[in-house]
Protein backbone atom coordinates (compact mmCIF):
# COMPACT_ATOMS: atom_id res chain seq x y z
CA UNK A 1 0.00 0.00 0.00
CA UNK A 2 3.07 2.22 0.31
CA UNK A 3 1.74 3.94 3.43
CA UNK A 4 4.69 5.38 5.37
CA UNK A 5 5.00 5.93 9.10
CA UNK A 6 7.22 7.88 11.41
CA UNK A 7 7.18 7.86 15.20
CA UNK A 8 7.34 10.54 17.86
CA UNK A 9 9.67 9.56 20.71
CA UNK A 10 7.79 10.75 23.79
CA UNK A 11 10.14 12.90 25.90
CA UNK A 12 8.62 11.53 29.07
CA UNK A 13 9.20 7.89 28.24
CA UNK A 14 12.46 8.10 26.30
CA UNK A 15 14.70 11.01 27.29
CA UNK A 16 13.26 11.57 30.77
CA UNK A 17 12.75 7.95 31.89
CA UNK A 18 14.14 4.90 30.10
CA UNK A 19 16.50 6.33 27.50
CA UNK A 20 17.42 5.00 24.08
CA UNK A 21 16.78 1.38 25.01
CA UNK A 22 13.03 1.93 25.12
CA UNK A 23 13.21 3.94 21.89
CA UNK A 24 14.62 0.78 20.30
CA UNK A 25 11.77 -1.27 21.79
CA UNK A 26 9.33 1.22 20.33
CA UNK A 27 10.91 0.85 16.88
CA UNK A 28 10.86 -2.93 17.15
CA UNK A 29 7.11 -2.83 17.73
CA UNK A 30 6.44 -0.19 15.10
CA UNK A 31 8.50 -1.96 12.41
CA UNK A 32 6.88 -5.30 13.27
CA UNK A 33 3.47 -3.71 12.82
CA UNK A 34 3.92 -1.51 9.73
CA UNK A 35 6.81 -3.31 8.02
CA UNK A 36 10.39 -2.11 8.16
CA UNK A 37 10.26 -0.73 4.61
CA UNK A 38 7.36 1.52 5.60
CA UNK A 39 9.06 3.13 8.55
CA UNK A 40 11.13 6.30 8.41
CA UNK A 41 12.73 8.06 11.37
CA UNK A 42 12.63 11.79 12.01
CA UNK A 43 15.94 13.56 12.49
CA UNK A 44 17.02 14.01 15.23
CA UNK A 45 15.38 11.19 17.15
CA UNK A 46 15.39 8.97 20.24
CA UNK A 47 16.76 10.82 23.30
CA UNK A 48 17.77 13.67 21.05
CA UNK A 49 14.27 14.17 19.71
CA UNK A 50 12.50 17.52 19.89
CA UNK A 51 9.49 17.94 22.15
CA UNK A 52 6.32 18.51 20.10
CA UNK A 53 5.05 21.24 22.41
CA UNK A 54 2.19 19.26 23.92
CA UNK A 55 3.94 18.61 27.22
CA UNK A 56 4.38 20.50 30.46
CA UNK A 57 0.80 21.74 30.48
CA UNK A 58 1.32 23.77 27.30
CA UNK A 59 -1.93 22.42 25.80
CA UNK A 60 -3.94 24.02 28.60
CA UNK A 61 -1.83 27.10 29.19
CA UNK A 62 -3.82 29.37 26.89
CA UNK A 63 -0.76 30.39 24.86
CA UNK A 64 -1.99 28.81 21.66
CA UNK A 65 -0.06 30.92 19.11
CA UNK A 66 3.17 30.31 20.96
CA UNK A 67 2.40 26.60 21.23
CA UNK A 68 1.90 26.32 17.48
CA UNK A 69 5.09 28.30 16.87
CA UNK A 70 6.93 25.97 19.23
CA UNK A 71 5.54 22.98 17.32
CA UNK A 72 6.66 24.25 13.92
CA UNK A 73 10.01 22.52 14.40
CA UNK A 74 8.22 19.21 15.00
CA UNK A 75 5.91 19.73 12.04
CA UNK A 76 8.89 20.40 9.77
CA UNK A 77 10.63 17.27 11.06
CA UNK A 78 7.56 15.17 10.24
CA UNK A 79 6.87 16.74 6.85
CA UNK A 80 10.44 16.17 5.70
CA UNK A 81 10.01 12.42 6.26
CA UNK A 82 7.01 12.50 3.87
CA UNK A 83 5.35 9.98 6.16
CA UNK A 84 1.57 9.55 5.85
CA UNK A 85 1.25 9.01 9.60
CA UNK A 86 3.02 10.03 12.75
CA UNK A 87 2.61 7.48 15.52
CA UNK A 88 2.22 9.14 18.92
CA UNK A 89 2.51 7.00 22.01
CA UNK A 90 1.67 9.83 24.36
CA UNK A 91 -1.66 11.64 24.70
CA UNK A 92 -0.26 15.12 24.87
CA UNK A 93 1.87 14.44 21.79
CA UNK A 94 -1.16 13.02 20.00
CA UNK A 95 -3.27 16.10 20.62
CA UNK A 96 -0.52 18.57 19.77
CA UNK A 97 0.78 16.84 16.63
CA UNK A 98 -2.77 16.35 15.37
CA UNK A 99 -3.28 20.08 15.66
CA UNK A 100 0.08 20.77 13.98
CA UNK A 101 -0.91 18.57 11.05
CA UNK A 102 -4.10 20.62 10.55
CA UNK A 103 -2.58 24.01 11.25
CA UNK A 104 0.46 23.74 8.99
CA UNK A 105 -1.41 21.87 6.28
CA UNK A 106 0.64 18.67 6.30
CA UNK A 107 -2.51 16.60 6.80
CA UNK A 108 -0.57 13.54 7.87
CA UNK A 109 -2.48 11.27 10.21
CA UNK A 110 -1.63 11.02 13.90
CA UNK A 111 -2.34 7.63 15.45
CA UNK A 112 -2.04 5.86 18.74
CA UNK A 113 0.22 2.81 18.68
CA UNK A 114 -2.60 0.61 20.00
CA UNK A 115 -4.64 1.38 16.87
CA UNK A 116 -1.92 0.09 14.56
CA UNK A 117 -1.15 -2.98 16.65
CA UNK A 118 -4.82 -4.01 16.48
CA UNK A 119 -5.02 -3.13 12.77
CA UNK A 120 -2.05 -5.37 12.03
CA UNK A 121 -3.60 -8.19 14.07
CA UNK A 122 -6.85 -7.87 12.13
CA UNK A 123 -8.87 -7.07 15.25
CA UNK A 124 -9.59 -3.36 14.74
CA UNK A 125 -13.32 -2.76 14.48
CA UNK A 126 -15.05 -0.07 12.44
CA UNK A 127 -15.63 2.20 15.43
CA UNK A 128 -12.03 2.14 16.63
CA UNK A 129 -10.67 4.06 13.64
CA UNK A 130 -11.16 7.68 14.65
CA UNK A 131 -7.57 8.58 13.76
CA UNK A 132 -7.10 6.57 10.58
CA UNK A 133 -7.31 8.49 7.30
CA UNK A 134 -9.18 7.31 4.20
CA UNK A 135 -6.21 5.23 3.05
CA UNK A 136 -6.61 2.85 6.01
CA UNK A 137 -10.19 3.44 7.13
CA UNK A 138 -11.58 0.47 5.19
CA UNK A 139 -8.57 -1.82 5.44
CA UNK A 140 -9.00 -5.18 7.16
CA UNK A 141 -12.04 -4.15 9.19
CA UNK A 142 -12.95 -6.49 12.06
CA UNK A 143 -16.73 -7.07 12.25
CA UNK A 144 -17.62 -4.43 9.67
CA UNK A 145 -21.32 -5.13 10.28
CA UNK A 146 -21.05 -3.36 13.65
CA UNK A 147 -20.24 0.04 12.15
CA UNK A 148 -22.04 2.85 13.95
CA UNK B 1 49.38 42.61 41.99
CA UNK B 2 46.82 43.80 44.46
CA UNK B 3 46.79 42.29 47.92
CA UNK B 4 43.13 43.04 48.46
CA UNK B 5 40.34 41.20 46.69
CA UNK B 6 38.19 43.44 44.55
CA UNK B 7 34.77 43.75 46.10
CA UNK B 8 31.89 44.04 43.69
CA UNK B 9 29.02 46.35 44.52
CA UNK B 10 26.25 43.78 44.47
CA UNK B 11 25.21 42.60 47.88
CA UNK B 12 25.23 38.94 48.71
CA UNK B 13 21.58 38.09 48.71
CA UNK B 14 19.34 35.08 48.76
CA UNK B 15 18.32 35.11 45.12
CA UNK B 16 15.76 32.91 43.40
CA UNK B 17 18.59 30.84 41.92
CA UNK B 18 20.19 30.36 45.34
CA UNK B 19 16.92 29.01 46.67
CA UNK B 20 16.49 26.59 43.76
CA UNK B 21 20.09 25.38 44.20
CA UNK B 22 19.32 24.49 47.79
CA UNK B 23 16.59 22.04 46.85
CA UNK B 24 18.29 20.32 43.90
CA UNK B 25 20.87 17.53 44.06
CA UNK B 26 24.29 19.04 43.29
CA UNK B 27 22.52 22.40 43.19
CA UNK B 28 21.25 21.42 39.76
CA UNK B 29 24.73 22.40 38.50
CA UNK B 30 23.23 25.85 38.07
CA UNK B 31 26.59 27.54 38.63
CA UNK B 32 28.41 25.59 35.95
CA UNK B 33 27.17 27.25 32.76
CA UNK B 34 29.84 27.71 30.08
CA UNK B 35 27.40 29.83 28.01
CA UNK B 36 27.99 27.56 25.01
CA UNK B 37 24.37 27.81 23.88
CA UNK B 38 23.83 24.13 23.08
CA UNK B 39 20.64 24.33 25.14
CA UNK B 40 19.16 27.24 23.24
CA UNK B 41 20.14 26.05 19.78
CA UNK B 42 18.14 22.85 20.22
CA UNK B 43 15.21 24.25 22.17
CA UNK B 44 11.88 24.62 20.36
CA UNK B 45 10.93 27.38 22.84
CA UNK B 46 13.90 29.54 21.87
CA UNK B 47 12.66 32.90 20.67
CA UNK B 48 9.24 32.76 22.29
CA UNK B 49 8.71 35.77 24.56
CA UNK B 50 12.19 36.91 23.46
CA UNK B 51 13.63 34.21 25.72
CA UNK B 52 15.72 31.06 25.52
CA UNK B 53 17.15 28.62 28.11
CA UNK B 54 20.62 30.14 28.25
CA UNK B 55 19.24 33.64 28.65
CA UNK B 56 16.84 32.48 31.36
CA UNK B 57 19.70 30.88 33.28
CA UNK B 58 21.94 33.96 32.89
CA UNK B 59 19.15 36.18 34.17
CA UNK B 60 18.73 33.94 37.19
CA UNK B 61 22.50 33.89 37.78
CA UNK B 62 22.56 37.68 37.67
CA UNK B 63 19.80 37.84 40.27
CA UNK B 64 17.25 39.39 37.91
CA UNK B 65 14.50 37.89 40.03
CA UNK B 66 11.83 40.44 39.16
CA UNK B 67 12.20 39.74 35.43
CA UNK B 68 12.22 35.99 36.11
CA UNK B 69 9.07 36.33 38.15
CA UNK B 70 7.27 38.14 35.35
CA UNK B 71 8.32 36.00 32.39
CA UNK B 72 5.46 34.18 30.73
CA UNK B 73 8.06 32.00 29.03
CA UNK B 74 8.01 29.61 31.99
CA UNK B 75 4.61 28.44 30.69
CA UNK B 76 6.00 27.93 27.17
CA UNK B 77 8.92 25.75 28.18
CA UNK B 78 7.53 22.21 28.30
CA UNK B 79 10.35 21.07 30.61
CA UNK B 80 11.19 18.39 28.05
CA UNK B 81 14.80 18.26 29.32
CA UNK B 82 16.45 18.32 25.93
CA UNK B 83 18.57 21.21 27.21
CA UNK B 84 19.97 19.06 30.00
CA UNK B 85 20.52 16.17 27.63
CA UNK B 86 22.78 18.24 25.34
CA UNK B 87 24.39 20.32 28.10
CA UNK B 88 28.08 19.50 28.74
CA UNK B 89 27.53 20.44 32.39
CA UNK B 90 24.13 18.81 32.87
CA UNK B 91 22.54 21.99 34.12
CA UNK B 92 18.98 21.57 35.33
CA UNK B 93 17.28 24.50 33.61
CA UNK B 94 13.86 22.78 33.60
CA UNK B 95 13.86 22.73 37.41
CA UNK B 96 14.66 26.41 37.37
CA UNK B 97 11.62 26.89 35.13
CA UNK B 98 9.42 24.69 37.31
CA UNK B 99 10.32 26.66 40.41
CA UNK B 100 9.80 29.94 38.55
CA UNK B 101 6.25 28.79 37.80
CA UNK B 102 5.76 28.43 41.53
CA UNK B 103 6.68 32.10 42.01
CA UNK B 104 3.38 33.09 40.39
CA UNK B 105 0.44 33.52 42.79
CA UNK B 106 -1.66 30.39 42.31
CA UNK B 107 -4.70 32.28 41.00
CA UNK B 108 -2.55 34.14 38.46
CA UNK B 109 -1.27 30.95 36.82
CA UNK B 110 -2.80 29.96 33.44
CA UNK B 111 -6.53 29.37 33.88
CA UNK B 112 -6.60 26.17 31.82
CA UNK B 113 -3.92 24.47 33.88
CA UNK B 114 -5.36 25.81 37.14
CA UNK B 115 -8.87 24.66 36.23
CA UNK B 116 -7.64 21.18 35.25
CA UNK B 117 -5.79 20.86 38.55
CA UNK B 118 -8.79 21.99 40.57
CA UNK B 119 -11.03 19.54 38.71
CA UNK B 120 -8.65 16.72 39.65
CA UNK B 121 -8.92 17.70 43.31
CA UNK B 122 -12.72 17.41 43.30
CA UNK B 123 -12.94 13.67 43.77
CA UNK B 124 -10.90 10.46 44.00
CA UNK B 125 -10.70 9.96 40.22
CA UNK B 126 -7.93 12.58 39.97
CA UNK B 127 -9.37 13.37 36.54
CA UNK B 128 -8.62 16.77 35.01
CA UNK B 129 -12.10 16.57 33.51
CA UNK B 130 -13.75 16.14 36.90
CA UNK B 131 -15.27 12.77 36.02
CA UNK B 132 -16.46 10.84 39.07
CA UNK B 133 -15.41 7.25 39.88
CA UNK B 134 -19.05 6.20 39.32
CA UNK B 135 -19.17 7.69 35.83
CA UNK B 136 -15.86 6.09 34.91
CA UNK B 137 -17.05 2.69 36.14
CA UNK B 138 -20.29 3.04 34.22
CA UNK B 139 -18.55 3.90 30.94
CA UNK B 140 -15.99 1.11 31.21
CA UNK B 141 -18.61 -1.54 32.00
CA UNK B 142 -20.96 -0.28 29.31
CA UNK B 143 -18.32 -0.22 26.57
CA UNK B 144 -16.94 -3.61 27.61
CA UNK B 145 -20.36 -5.24 27.45
CA UNK B 146 -21.03 -3.71 24.06
CA UNK B 147 -17.81 -5.04 22.57
CA UNK B 148 -18.09 -8.48 24.12
CA UNK B 149 -21.39 -8.86 22.30
CA UNK B 150 -20.44 -7.19 19.02
CA UNK B 151 -17.11 -8.99 18.65
CA UNK B 152 -17.64 -12.55 19.99
CA UNK B 153 -13.93 -13.37 19.66
CA UNK B 154 -13.55 -11.03 22.63
CA UNK B 155 -16.48 -12.36 24.67
CA UNK B 156 -14.04 -13.19 27.49
CA UNK B 157 -12.24 -9.84 27.44
CA UNK B 158 -11.96 -8.09 30.82
CA UNK B 159 -11.64 -4.47 31.89
CA UNK B 160 -11.54 -4.82 35.67
CA UNK B 161 -11.80 -2.00 38.17
CA UNK B 162 -10.26 -2.58 41.61
CA UNK B 163 -9.29 -6.18 40.94
CA UNK B 164 -7.42 -7.29 44.04
CA UNK B 165 -3.99 -8.77 43.41
CA UNK B 166 -3.77 -7.91 39.70
CA UNK B 167 -0.22 -7.81 38.35
CA UNK B 168 -0.60 -4.48 36.55
CA UNK B 169 -2.27 -1.27 37.71
CA UNK B 170 -3.21 0.67 34.60
CA UNK B 171 -4.23 4.30 34.46
CA UNK B 172 -6.15 5.99 31.69
CA UNK B 173 -6.19 9.47 30.21
CA UNK B 174 -9.63 11.00 30.88
CA UNK B 175 -10.07 11.90 27.24
CA UNK B 176 -11.01 8.35 26.28
CA UNK B 177 -13.73 7.49 28.80
CA UNK B 178 -15.17 10.99 28.59
CA UNK B 179 -15.04 11.91 24.90
CA UNK B 180 -14.07 8.87 22.80
CA UNK B 181 -14.72 5.65 24.75
CA UNK B 182 -14.18 3.38 21.73
CA UNK B 183 -10.51 4.36 21.87
CA UNK B 184 -10.13 2.41 25.14
CA UNK B 185 -10.89 -0.85 23.39
CA UNK B 186 -7.75 -1.50 21.29
CA UNK B 187 -5.61 -1.39 24.42
CA UNK B 188 -7.97 -3.78 26.23
CA UNK B 189 -7.73 -6.16 23.29
CA UNK B 190 -3.94 -6.13 23.30
CA UNK B 191 -3.86 -6.79 27.06
CA UNK B 192 -6.40 -9.57 26.62
CA UNK B 193 -4.42 -11.30 23.85
CA UNK B 194 -1.22 -10.93 25.84
CA UNK B 195 -2.90 -12.59 28.82
CA UNK B 196 -2.04 -9.66 31.07
CA UNK B 197 -3.57 -9.64 34.54
CA UNK B 198 -4.45 -5.96 34.95
CA UNK B 199 -6.85 -3.57 36.61
CA UNK B 200 -7.92 0.04 36.68
CA UNK B 201 -8.48 1.66 40.07
CA UNK B 202 -11.74 3.35 41.03
CA UNK B 203 -9.48 5.88 42.76
CA UNK B 204 -6.68 7.53 40.86
CA UNK B 205 -7.59 6.01 37.50
CA UNK B 206 -6.91 9.23 35.60
CA UNK B 207 -3.36 9.46 34.32
CA UNK B 208 -3.01 13.18 33.70
CA UNK B 209 -1.62 15.42 36.44
CA UNK B 210 -2.12 19.11 35.71
CA UNK B 211 -1.34 20.00 39.30
CA UNK B 212 2.26 19.08 38.52
CA UNK B 213 2.30 21.42 35.52
CA UNK B 214 0.74 24.08 37.74
CA UNK B 215 3.75 23.76 40.05
CA UNK B 216 1.39 23.19 42.97
CA UNK B 217 3.52 20.76 44.97
CA UNK B 218 0.95 19.84 47.61
CA UNK B 219 -1.73 19.19 45.03
CA UNK B 220 0.36 17.12 42.66
CA UNK B 221 1.63 15.09 45.54
CA UNK B 222 -1.98 14.45 46.55
CA UNK B 223 -2.84 13.28 43.02
CA UNK B 224 0.16 10.98 42.76
CA UNK B 225 -0.34 9.63 46.27
CA UNK B 226 -3.99 8.86 45.58
CA UNK B 227 -3.18 6.72 42.57
CA UNK B 228 -0.08 5.09 44.07
CA UNK B 229 -2.00 4.22 47.25
CA UNK B 230 -4.76 2.62 45.24
CA UNK B 231 -2.26 0.46 43.35
CA UNK B 232 -0.71 -0.55 46.69
CA UNK B 233 -4.08 -1.23 48.31
CA UNK B 234 -4.93 -3.60 45.46
CA UNK B 235 -1.57 -5.34 45.82
CA UNK B 236 -0.55 -4.59 42.23
CA UNK B 237 3.10 -5.24 41.43
CA UNK B 238 3.57 -2.97 38.42
CA UNK B 239 2.20 0.50 37.77
CA UNK B 240 1.56 1.07 34.07
CA UNK B 241 1.36 4.74 33.29
CA UNK B 242 -0.27 5.19 29.91
CA UNK B 243 -0.02 8.94 30.14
Amino acid sequence: MKVKFTVQDPCQIVRKSYGDAIAEDLRFVVKSVVGEQNFIDMQPNRSNNYCCGGGGGFLQSGYKDERLKYGQLKDNQIQVTQADYCIAGCHNCHAQIHELSEHYGGHYGVVHLWTLICLSLGILGPNEREYLNDDLKEVNVFHPETAM
Amino acid sequence: MTQQPIALGAKKSNTFMDKVKEILPEGGNLNLCLTCGACSSGCPATGLENMDPRKFLRMAALGMDEEIRKSKWVWMCSMCQRCIYVCPMQINIPQLVFNARALWPREARPKGILGSCDMALRNDSTSAMGTSPEDFTFVVEDVLEEYREAQPEFAEMQAPIDKQGAEFFLNQNSREPVTEPDEMVPLWKILHLAGADWTYGSKGWAGENYCMFLADDEAWKHITTTTANQADALGCKTFLNTE
